[in-house]
Formats: structure tokens, sequence, C-alpha cells
């Protein structure tokens, strides 16, 4: 089947703003008697409860969390995106949709990228009204950095913390809904089904996870911001409670997932330490604005750093590989994620890791720090600067930009990064795959949306960074609310679903089922222990580098885990009761299937594109693409074991498909 | 290192709960919270109910963890939240007391876990500034002196995890309360509700049966995001102010 993305026709520039104009509206009388469902509080649920509260819907908004505040978002650090040319150094809405396709390696949708960066302008706006303090400047106007893969300044940030201020932004919004009355919040609920009614989204069964009762909730529709699915792999930068679940429930009710191989690897991370770590740190990425990645060029200095006889500090300069500034000298260390990820495994797997592990690269701020030091220096009047106060000026700006940042890296490893340079090393960071919808952010199951990182719109096979919080927040601001109600308008004569209807009864008896089943394995192993070797064979056969032969065998021993998990699987306690192990052991369950999923489309994918790398598909060294061959989106409708590939073309009118060259 | 751990258990609200003592093993390398996984999953190997405690982000910013460590909401390091605590500050044999957050208002759920949602409402209650979504102007079009914008933020910078409270003898939520209106009242945007806001922030803390301020100072200490305290003072003022009619505004 050939699948219709519901891009609308007319001139890249004119779409958007044409098709809002002339798309059906639902008048506000109306909008009281529909009822929506919001899944997920992070910056695209929230965003989307508010404003879909504001407009008049009856909104019931869900979250596994205590508080809608402690999404994952809330953790995001560097900054978000927008084309405000606030710099005046040629950016444009046109310039940050070309860097967005062309950082996807041309897997995206231009019609929804597009959108995407002519709504950017409107999110900063939105964020400074609500008071989120974002960086400024002395004139008191707005300040930015730059991020990866990118030549102009447009990310806007708040110091370190900038997905906490902006969540706690639309967290307020939601708030303030929640005390008019027009959106109902339900922590603490997590959603287990989706339930279908003639073909439509209609409710989900929820699990109150305090007393542990099934829920039924019933609505017009259902849109799902439940976030990303990196902690298939177990260890990542996700908050711990990052799942799958509610996307993967979704797909075993028919909707398609889109590109689930497209995972990305962030280069910047503290290294793993240990086995008993079940989570790894990032350091943003905004670090490499300032930071130089290096190795040492000599093994007899990498021995002496593995045992400690030496630091970074006594290499001396020649005998440094900057390996991101050798091979990519047009963006240096600003190079997009995918490529400075390989390029660290590289540079680790010919033996030049500096810590024991030998899985770490330097990012050194002693350039930095002299640079702005004499600087500094400078601007007081002092233009002969010692030694002394050079590195105690710039050592000041460094702390002022990323204090946070460097406090954190402290507190983990128990090394000063004003003194040492960082250790850092890839790790699992952010998913572009996810539930495939349409323009309207439609599912193929009508009446189901889906936002931010649970969907597979934008990013195509790579984000940059500061694009998901971006993305989040325009579709749950500026474009849900809108393209909801192309399926809303239809629904106008529809009364209340009933919660009674047979297929609700279906779901929870299901979902029951489930739930007890898993109780009732009693085997012998933690769902912990099981995790742990899910992401073991994830990043093995389908993490960095991928191969045929390896996403076979991957696949092989996911199969074999998944009979082994509900044979031997144990968890304790009761279903009618708060059971955080068995919370957990669903959602593994769950990461298990989709684990088998993103193998199945690694291996269909027979070509190398921003995150999914195939070793067979190389050219001196770079990602290889094959446009003519694998120009679309996969979208799996999933069944174990006759997984159907529904493909749908990807058309570039506006942009020529180059090989994407950073050098 | 070889440790001794002195934990709350507590089956359910209902329960009156107890202190259990655990033996774990553990290195100095790992965070607090790596070494309660690792007790957890004693725990499971022998089919006992594993110790529920809040955790998400383990980053320090998503404010779920919660433990009371050896008398300390988040344990003996300043400005630090239990999942950045390290096990390096403890000692080989050390017997460490593990106990959730001691607050009315706060009620145990189980263990170390307990229900924080009085800041949800508290926040409902006139945390935020009334902009529809699409009403902004121009982000630029109010340019916000930087320091000011600094001191907003550093109010801002609170995360929700309640210690203030539980480090408070009176179990009081005004850092928490203060934080919020003063990082809304200093920037102008927020400035216009400001009056409205202290009243309606501080009446629902109070219904929410949090205790009075006595000045003990505990709160900040305690506090992982490290908060002035003189946001309370400056909250004071400015309640006062809007309640006998010469508050302009929190600055
Ligand atoms: C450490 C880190 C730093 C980052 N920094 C940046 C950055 O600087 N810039 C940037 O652009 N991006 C950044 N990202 C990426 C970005 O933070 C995320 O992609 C984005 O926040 C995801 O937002 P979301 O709203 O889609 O989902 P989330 O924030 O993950 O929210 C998911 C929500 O869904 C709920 N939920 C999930 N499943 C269920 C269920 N079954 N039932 C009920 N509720 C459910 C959760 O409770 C939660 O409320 C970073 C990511 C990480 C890990």
């Amino acid at each position: 089947m050939k699948l219709d993305g519901k891009t609308p026709k007319g001139p890249l520039d004119d779409k958007w703003t044409n098709y809002r104009s002339k798309m059906d509206l639902v008048a506000p009388n109306n909008k009281r008697r529909l009822d929506v469902i919001v899944v997920g509080t992070g910056l695209a649920g929230a965003s989307a409860a508010s404003t879909l509260g504001e407009l008049g819907y009856n909104v019931k908004c869900f979250t596994f969390h205590d508080s809608p505040r402690r999404a994952h978002s809330i953790a995001a650090q560097g900054g978000i995106n927008a084309a405000k040319n606030y710099q005046n150094d040629g950016d444009s809405v046109y310039r940050l949709f070309y860097d967005t396709i062309k950082g996807g390696d041309y897997r995206s949708r231009e019609s929804n990228v597009h959108r995407l960066a002519e709504v950017s302008r409107n999110i900063i706006d939105q964020a400074a009204a609500q008071g989120v303090p974002f960086a400024r400047e002395y004139g008191g106007l707005l300040a930015n950095r730059s991020f990866g893969g990118v030549q102009v300044s447009r990310t806007f940030y708040a110091r370190g913390q900038t997905g906490q201020q902006l969540l706690l932004g639309a967290y307020q919004s939601l708030s303030r809904q929640i005390s008019l009355g027009s959106v109902k919040m339900y922590n603490r609920h997590e959603m287990l089904d989706v339930v279908k009614i003639d073909g439509k989204a209609r409710g989900i069964i929820a699990r109150n996870l305090l007393t542990g009762e099934l829920e039924r909730h019933a609505a017009h529709c259902v849109v799902l911001a439940t976030g990303g699915y990196g902690n298939v792999f177990y260890l990542s930068t996700n908050a711990m409670g990052s799942n799958v679940t509610a996307a993967w429930r979704a797909v075993k009710r028919g909707a398609y997932m889109a590109n689930p191989c497209y995972t990305q690897i962030h280069p910047t991370c503290i290294p793993v330490s240990g086995d008993y770590q079940s989570k790894l740190t990032l350091m943003s990425e905004s670090l490499r604005n300032d930071g130089r990645v290096w190795v040492p060029k000599k093994k007899e200095d990498v021995m002496a750093i593995r045992e400690g006889r030496k630091t970074g500090n006594d290499v001396p300069e020649e005998d440094r590989d900057y390996y991101l500034e050798r091979r990519y000298p047009a963006f240096g260390n600003l190079v997009p994620r995918d490529v400075a990820s390989r390029a660290a495994k590289v540079v680790c797997d010919e033996g030049h890791g500096v810590n024991s592990t030998g899985l770490a690269v330097y990012l050194d701020f002693s350039d930095a720090i002299q640079r702005y030091g004499k600087s500094e220096a400078n601007t007081m009047g002092n233009h002969n600067p010692d030694a002394a106060t050079i590195k105690r000026l710039g050592t000041a700006v460094i702390e002022a930009k990323y204090g946070n940042l460097f406090e954190m890296y402290e507190k983990i490893t128990g090394e000063n990064p004003y003194v040492y340079p960082m250790k850092i090393y890839p790790a699992v960071h952010y998913t572009m795959g996810g539930l495939w919808v349409d323009y309207n952010l439609e599912t193929n199951v009508p009446g189901l949306f889906a936002l931010g990182e649970a969907n597979f719109s934008d990013h195509g096979a790579n984000r940059l960074g500061a694009s998901a919080l971006m993305q989040g927040l325009a579709d749950g601001y500026f474009v849900l609310p809108y393209t909801i109600g192309t399926f809303l308008c239809n629904e106008i004569r529809t009364p209340k679903i009933d919660p009674n209807a047979p297929e609700f009864e279906e779901a929870e008896t299901s979902t029951r089922t489930r739930l007890e089943k898993i109780l009732n394995i009693k085997g012998n192993q933690t769902v912990e222990s099981f995790h742990r070797r899910l992401g073991k064979i994830m990043w093995e056969y389908c993490g960095m580098s991928r191969s045929a032969e390896g996403l076979k065998k991957g696949r092989q021993m996911i199969r074999d885990l998944k009979a082994e998990f509900h044979r031997d699987v144990f968890v304790p306690g009761t279903q009618a009761e708060f059971n955080p192990e068995l919370e957990k052991a669903l959602r593994v369950a769950d990461f298990i299937e989709l684990g088998e999923n993103m193998m199945v489309d690694a291996l269909d994918r027979n070509e190398s594109c921003g995150g999914h790398y195939r070793e067979e598909y190389t050219e001196n060294g770079e990602a290889q693409r094959n446009d003519e061959d694998y120009t679309y989106v996969s979208a799996w409708e999933w069944d174990d074991d006759q997984p159907i590939l529904h493909k749908e073309e990807l058309i570039f009118e506006n942009v020529e498909l180059k090989t994407r060259s950073y050098k | 290192m070889d440790l001794i751990l002195k934990v709350w258990r507590q089956k359910n609200n209902a329960d009156s709960g107890r202190f259990e003592k655990y033996k774990v093993k553990a290195n100095e390398h790992m965070s607090f919270l790596e070494m309660m996984d690792v007790l957890n999953e004693d725990l499971l190997a022998k089919k006992e109910e594993p110790i529920a405690f809040e955790h998400d982000c383990r980053e320090g910013i998503c404010g779920s963890c919660n433990m009371v460590i050896d008398g300390r909401p988040h344990g003996p390091n300043n400005g630090t939240t239990t999942c950045q605590l390290h096990m390096r500050f403890f000692k080989d044999g050390d017997t460490i007391t593990v106990e959730p957050w001691r607050v009315k208002a706060f009620p145990v759920i189980k263990d170390l876990v307990v229900d924080r949602s009085a800041f949800d409402r508290i926040i409902q209650s006139g945390g935020y500034i009334s902009v529809n979504t699409g009403q902004a102007q121009d982000a630029n079009a109010i340019p916000i002196e930087k320091d000011l914008a600094g001191q907003a933020f550093d109010a801002a910078t609170c995360i929700g995890c309640g210690a203030c409270a539980a480090a408070c003898p009176n179990a009081s939520a005004m850092l928490f309360t203060s934080a919020k209106i003063n990082h809304l009242g200093l920037l102008p945007q927020g400035e216009v509700e400001h009056s409205k806001r202290v009243q309606a922030m501080v009446t629902q803390m109070d219904e929410e049966g949090f205790g009075m301020c006595s000045n003990t100072g505990a709160c900040e200490v305690d506090c992982p995001k490290e908060i002035s305290i003189s946001n309370i003072a400056l909250m004071n003022r400015s309640y006062f102010g809007s309640v006998f009619g010469s508050d302009k505004g929190s600055k």
C-alpha cells in the first residue's frame, strides 16, 4: 500500500498558510461538546493539552509521572532553535528548513519540515510571554548560540536548563487550564491500550498506578505525546521512565511504526563506568561551541593515560589528533551528531580511547579559556594580561556559559573539568523513528494523533541539536490545535463516546489478562536483568553500526529473549496496588517487541543514512545513501511473523538531494 | 564498600511503617540511587519486595527523587539531589538511614514515595502568566535587563522536589511558593497579575496544610538548587502589600 502523507498542494512557502486558512473549522459552541484525550505532558503533550483547552475542547490529560512537570522534557539542556535571525547572520525560515532536511540526510518530508521552520518563530514569542527566562545580552535582548550541523547562531537557551524552563512554561499554561476546568488532569495514570470503535480511536485503557485499577476513558479522539523509545537500549540519556508502551500499544491496534531503526547516538555523554549503571548522562552539545575534541596520536600516551601515569594536559599540542577538525575542516567540532559519534567510534576502535575501557575521547576547553580570558582582559583595559589572569577570566566566562554542566560532570566523575579535559563518549539519546503520521499529525488510525518525539515526522534519519524542543512545541502549540479540526469537524454530531461499548470491554479484558499473565509467571529473573540483556543485544547489533548478518542474528536473539522473558520473569506483588516492578515489566515486554521491529527495519534499509549506518554501504568511511531505492519512509504494520512494510515515497521538489558533506 | 542501610518501609498510607535493616555492597563510583538499585536487585533475587522510591532523570533536574538521608533531605552535600549524590561521600562500614519526606501535606504512598500533588495545586492556583497560545508579541519587543532576568532565573530553577518543606521544622512550603512568585513577578510579563497571584498562591499553600515560616533557614540549606531564602522575604512583602494595598509589584 502507498501511504498518503496528505501534503497540501502549492508552493512550499505557502502550503501551511493556505492550508490553515482554508481548512474546516470547529465552531466554538461545538468544541465544548467534543472530548479529546491527550496522553503525555512533556513539551508536546503539555503544550497541546493547554492550547486545546484554551480553544474550548474538553481535554483529559494523562501522565504516568506524579506531576506533569516531571516529563522527560525537563532534562533537555542545550537549547531550542528558531529562525528569528536576531543575530543578523543570514538565518531564515528557508535556511532552517534546509539545514533540517540536510541534517536529516534527506529522509524527511519537505512540507512538515518547512512548517516547523515557519512556526519556530512563534514558539520563542510564546515562551517569552509565559515568562521563560531565556538568556539575554547586556542590552536586554535575547541571546543565541550555535549547535551542530549549522553555520548560524539560532539556538535560544536558558543556561543549561532550556528544557526545564520551557516545560515549566507549558506546565504553567496547562495548570491554568486545569484550574479553569477545561483540562482534567490524571497524574500517575499509565495508558495501556488504545480503544478503537468502527476503526476510529475513541479512548484508552489506563492503569491508575496508585490503586492498580484499570480505567476506561472515552473521547472523540486520542492524542499521543508519549516521548521516544531510546531506553530500548537500556543505557541511554533518557529519563529512566521513558518508554514505548503507549506507541507500541497503538501499533498493536494497527497504527504503523515509521523508521524505527533511526536512532540518534549523541557524541557527548559521560562514558560508561560500571555494570551497575542504568543511565547515562548527556553533556550538552552546546559544549562543542567551545570545546575541542581530540585523542592522543601516540599509543604510548594513550597507555600512559589509561594507566593513570599521564593526564590529557601532559600531551603536547603536536601529539594531539583533533580528528573532527582534521576530517571536517568546514564544520570542525560542530559537525552533526551522527558524524561526530561515528568519528569517535573510529578513533576508539583504532585504539586511541582515553579511559580504562578504551571508550572515551577528550572534550577540551583550554583553548576557549585562553581565548575568552584574553578578550575579557581586553574589554577591561588590560592589554597585556598574565597567564593567571587570562585563565581566571576565561574560566569565569566558561562557567557563566556552562557552569551547571561542568558541575554535573564533576559530581558524576569526581574530576574537575576546568582543570582536566572532559572525557566523553557517544550514547543513545533520541529516536527519530516513531508513529507514522501524515501532515495533520494523524496516524493511519483515524482520530489517533501523535506528537513530539513519539512521531517520526520531522528529523529524517538524524536530528539536529536543539530541534526536538522546537518540534515538540511546534506540534503542541501551533500545529495540532489546527489540524485536529480536520478530524473533529466531522464529529460534531457524534454523541459522547460510551465507555461501556463492547470495544472498551474487550480492551480492558485483554489488558487485564496481559497483566495477570506477567504476574503469574513467577520465574527467577528480574525485569531489570532482561532489560539489560535487551539493551546489550540492541547496542551490539542495532547500534552505531549495523550489518545484515548482525541484524539477522540480533533478531533471533531478541525472539529468544522474548520467549525467555515470558517464561521466567519475576514480578513481585499484585495487580491491585502500587507496583513499580509491574509497571517496569510491562514496559520491558513492549521494548522487546519493538527491538525486533527495529532490527527488521534496519535490515530492510540497504543504505547508510544519518543515524542508520550499515557497514556494507560506505564510501571513504562516510555513510553512503541510496536515493534510487530508499527515498521512502518505512511504515511497519507489525505482526510478529509477517510484518508488512508500507512505503511513503519522499518527494523533494525544493531541495536537491546531495551527498551530505561537512568537509 | 560494605554498608548497612536502615530504610523506612511502609506498605501503604494506612500502614504505620517501620525501619528495616539491610546489608549492601557498593562501590564509590555509584550514585546513591545506583546503590539502591543494587539493593533492590538483591531483594528481588530473594523474592522479596523491592524498596519503592521515586526517580526518573537521574540528572538532578526532574525533582522526582526524594530521600532523607541521615536526617537531611537529599543527603549530606549541599546543592545536590539524591540522584547526584555519589557513594564516594560515604565510608566503608557506614550505617545510613533513609526515610521519605516527613511532611503532613505530602502523605506517604509506599516506602519512600510520597504524594506531592499539593505543589501542583499551588501552581494551579496562580503560578502562571495568563497568555493564550498565539497571543504573544515578538520576543524581543520587551527587553529585560540581564541581571533582572538572571534573578528571575535563579528563582525559576526550582525543581519542585519538596526538600524545602521536608527540611523545615514547620513543614512550610514558603520557599517553593515564593520561588515561583518571584520568578514570574520579577519579569515585566508577570508583573500585571502579581498581586492577584501572590494572594491566590499563599492562600492555596495554607489550605494544603503546610506550616508557617519561622526563619530557621533550613529550606535554603537543603534546597538542591540553592534557592535563596530572600525569596520568602520578597514574597512576604508582596503579600502584605497586596493585602493592604500598597504593593507595586515585587521589585
Ligand atoms: C538529556 C537530554 C537532553 C536533551 N537536550 C535537548 C536540547 O537541548 N534541545 C532539544 O531540542 N532537545 C533535547 N533533547 C531531546 C528532547 O528533550 C526530547 O526529544 C523532548 O523533550 C521529548 O518531548 P516529548 O514531549 O515528545 O516527550 P517527553 O518529554 O518524553 O514526555 C512524554 C510524556 O508522556 C507520558 N507518557 C509516556 N507514556 C505514557 C503512558 N503509557 N501513559 C501515560 N503517560 C505516558 C510521560 O509521563 C510524559 O509526560 C534532550 C534529550 C535528553 C535525553
